[in-house]
């Protein structure tokens, strides 16, 4: 799986794991599957983690069905989420796999454990499987 | 009865319960998914019980969480 995030997009979930730290940030992303198989993020939405730790999110179930229902006003697709590492690498912990229950969403992941030089990557995790998709920022 | 699910306007027999919709609709995973009902969030012990009513707004969502330890 190939997907595409916008500078803009990237530097938008970028500015707001910075503004939580010490705490995980998360949110959704949305967009379109496209007939090339490229999925394209077009919109990020910045969500409220309600377990305010730095180590575990939990994506504020009534932010998580009004994004929805914009996704749905704007024809976009949910894609999936994203979520932020503060002092980890920018891979799925056991816990991140554990709760991954949807086959169909890429879940994006950005560290800031080198904070000159975060990272972002978007996973595939389907019965504890990982697969890295090739993220692209356009 | 008409209701709307994630979005599309559906009619349902009068009387169906939450466990009963997920059955028609093929949710996938049905044991993951948190269902909310004009935004309210139903327990999982309701599922069995709570009708549903004309005009309720239902959603399927994936609980979304996870964290780096």
């Amino acid at each position: 799986m190939r997907i595409e995030i916008t500078r803009d997009d990237y530097n938008k979930i970028l500015e707001y794991a910075r503004q939580e730290l010490p705490n995980e940030a998360c949110g959704l992303i949305a967009g379109t599957d496209g007939d090339d198989g490229v999925r394209r993020i077009e919109k990020v939405y910045l969500l409220t983690n309600i377990d305010h730790s730095n180590e575990h999110f939990s994506i504020d179930p009534k932010e998580h069905i009004q994004s929805i229902k914009d996704m749905r006003s704007n024809g976009l697709k949910p894609l999936g989420n994203w979520h932020s590492h503060p002092e980890s690498p920018s891979r799925p912990s056991e816990e991140d796999k554990r709760l991954a229950y949807d086959k169909d969403a890429s879940y994006m992941i950005l560290s800031l454990m080198d904070d000159n030089n975060p990272v972002l990557n978007s996973f595939h995790v389907e019965d504890g499987i990982v697969t890295k998709e090739e993220l692209k920022q356009i | 009865m008409t209701i709307t699910v994630a979005g599309t306007k559906k009619e349902i027999e009068n009387g169906t319960t939450i466990a009963q919709l997920i059955e028609l609709e093929n949710v996938e995973s049905p044991e993951y998914v948190t269902v909310s009902v004009n935004e309210e969030f139903a327990t999982r012990d309701e599922f069995e019980t709570l009708e549903l009513n004309e005009g309720d707004e239902v959603e399927f969502l994936y609980f979304m969480g996870g964290g780096q330890r």
